[in-house]
């Protein structure tokens, strides 16, 4: 009796591991299915590589989307990268523990901050500061790239002081004897040891950046042209997607769908690259 | 010239500090201009009203009812398969090809952005099965994206109950189950409830995904097949059709609120009772 409990627990449990892998493979099998028909039937090139979105008249390019949204990653992660990668190291380096203390979780609640709040703030401030100060219409690829890199500054933040705080304080100490300053100790020695982990954590916040709707929607602009400079409107993948969801039927959702794929292949690339890196790093230590 | 090296630690440790404190002064901005801007708009009466005339007068009762109504459905339906998924990775397997497909498929889960959720969930959920823009569609869909959450915090919390416990427990005849059940889980929980509330506090601010599935109704729901609509949502909307900066401002100033609450409520747990086994 005993016995027989015991193995069926063990089963249930099995099938509910898959639980995640389970939901991963739904969703990847059915955006592929309404979305890579639709690819198929106006053909790769014409998708991918034309410039002309008009889904009223049967024009489907998304070549403006996809320029927009790597820029605006870019753009997001030449804030957020440096200034991430510098709080972390400055809070595990220079900081004594007890400011740690109240440091880490003020930053973790930030990290909590709904996107459609981010989205606000660069409406209500950033865009009306670029229009001023800059010129163009404010609502813009440089206001989307700031706000997108203002949010993912925790997550660099948060992977990259656990990478940092993962080195061997012997590696530390062994500079600090052989009298290097702390900041020679950490760009030669502690700075080469967490090098994978802080890229991992780039790597992961571009994911973010490519895959952020709502905050892009609000500060980018939306209009479906190919930008000329950092002041102009432009419309990402992501926005594209939640802007025409509301209303698209037929061929003009399945585009979206197939919008949705090209997005997902960016993000599973990215995933699998970050992942890579930190393989790379295990295998090695 | 070559700088000494003195005067280059100082010039770092100016620099990252700089970095370090631009950041926490942007991240604070941004809470407390909302908050500024919309705190005089919450009233007793803003929080316990219906909205009237599409959200431009009137209080926000059903967003918040429907903005924790729906995490609330999302995680009786992550909580069991994440636990389980957990108990079975730490507990019934060693580290094999197995457990290494199923952790890159938690880490794959996490990496999907809440959009292709929406996309995801409206085409499966809202149309294929038919359960229409719902708290239904809404709490399943949410229920995948919180699903990798679940499984990290819970596993963590698991691996940190000393073996001990369970020798103990094994000692006195216990079976695996018994063990889990009895002397695991209970010493795990805290750590569980952070992810819970870790997740609550995620999809109170979601929206993409929330949006397309749950739909925008402004009626009080009545049963799982009624859309309903979140804070977010609300905000987002109140937002971009201009229908009233000052509902937008305070619903804002009640989300962030909300999302603080229940961050820090999960923070103070995590310092309270996780990692006290040593």
């Amino acid at each position: 009796m005993k016995w027989n409990s015991e193995t069926i627990v063990r089963q249930v449990l099995t099938v509910i591991a898959f639980s995640s892998i389970a939901g991963l493979l739904l969703i990847a099998l059915f955006i592929l299915k309404e979305g890579l028909p639709f690819i198929l039937h106006v053909g790769p090139r014409a998708f991918l590589l034309s410039s002309n979105w008009d889904p009223a008249n049967g024009h489907y390019g998304i070549y403006p989307m996809i320029v927009a949204s790597i820029w605006i990653t870019l753009g997001a992660m030449l804030v957020g990268a440096p200034l991430g990668v510098a709080g972390a190291i400055f809070l595990n380096e220079f900081v004594p523990k007890p400011a740690m203390r109240l440091i880490k979780p003020t930053l973790e609640l930030l990290a909590g901050i709904p996107s459609v709040v981010f989205g606000f703030i660069g409406v209500m401030v950033l865009a009306p500061f670029i229009r001023a100060h800059l010129g163009g219409p404010g609502l813009s690829l440089l206001a989307g790239a700031l706000i997108l890199g203002i949010m993912i500054l925790p997550t660099v933040i948060s992977i990259s002081t656990d990478a940092i705080a993962a080195v061997p304080s012997t590696f530390r100490e062994g500079a600090l004897a052989l009298g290097a300053t702390r900041w020679q100790a950490v760009h030669m020695v502690i700075l080469k040891a967490a090098r994978s982990g802080i890229l991992a954590s780039i790597i992961l916040a571009m994911g973010r950046a490519v895959g952020e709707t709502m905050a892009v929607i609000m500060v980018a602009g939306n209009a479906v042209k190919i930008p000329h400079g950092p002041l102009d409107s432009v419309r990402t993948l992501t926005a594209n997607i939640a802007l025409e969801m509301g209303y698209a039927t037929g061929l003009h959702r399945q585009a979206l769908f197939a919008t949705g794929v090209v997005l997902f292949i960016f993000i599973m690339i990215l995933n699998s690259l970050a992942g890579l890196v930190l393989r790379k790093k295990v295998r090695r230590s | 010239m070559r700088i000494a090296p003195k005067y280059t630690q100082r010039l770092a440790v100016a620099l990252l500090g700089g970095a370090t404190l631009l950041t926490l002064l942007v991240l604070l901005f941004i809470i407390l201009f909302v908050l500024q801007k919309g705190l005089p708009a919450v009233t007793w009466q803003f929080l316990s009203q219906a909205p009237r005339d599409m959200g431009r007068s009137g209080g926000i009762l059903p967003v918040i009812v429907g903005t924790f109504l729906l995490p609330l459905l999302a995680i009786a339906i992550a909580l069991p398969l994440g636990v389980g998924t957990a108990v079975y990775l730490t507990e019934y397997t060693r580290e094999t090809r197995l457990t290494r497909v199923i952790r890159f498929g938690t880490d794959c889960l996490a990496g999907i952005p809440s959009i292709i959720f929406g996309l995801f969930g409206f085409i499966f959920f809202v149309v294929i099965l038919g359960f229409g823009w719902s708290l239904l569609s809404g709490g399943l869909t949410l229920a995948l994206m919180i699903l990798p959450t679940i499984i990290r915090t819970t596993e963590e919390a698991i691996r940190a109950v000393p073996n001990t416990f369970r020798e103990v427990s094994f000692s006195l005849g216990a079976t695996r189950w018994e063990t889990v059940l009895h002397v695991v889980l209970p010493n795990a929980l805290p750590g569980i409830v952070t992810g819970i509330m870790l997740s609550l506090g995620r999809s109170i601010g979601e929206t993409a995904a929330v949006i397309f599935t749950a739909g925008s109704a402004l009626r009080m729901p009545t049963s799982v097949y009624d859309s309903v609509r979140t804070m977010a949502v609300h905000f987002y909307l109140l937002a971009r059709e201009g229908l009233s900066n000052e509902n937008a401002y305070g619903t804002a100033a009640v989300l962030i609120l909300a999302v603080l609450g229940v961050n820090l409520t999960a923070y103070w747990i995590m310092n309270r009772f996780v990692g006290r086994h040593t």
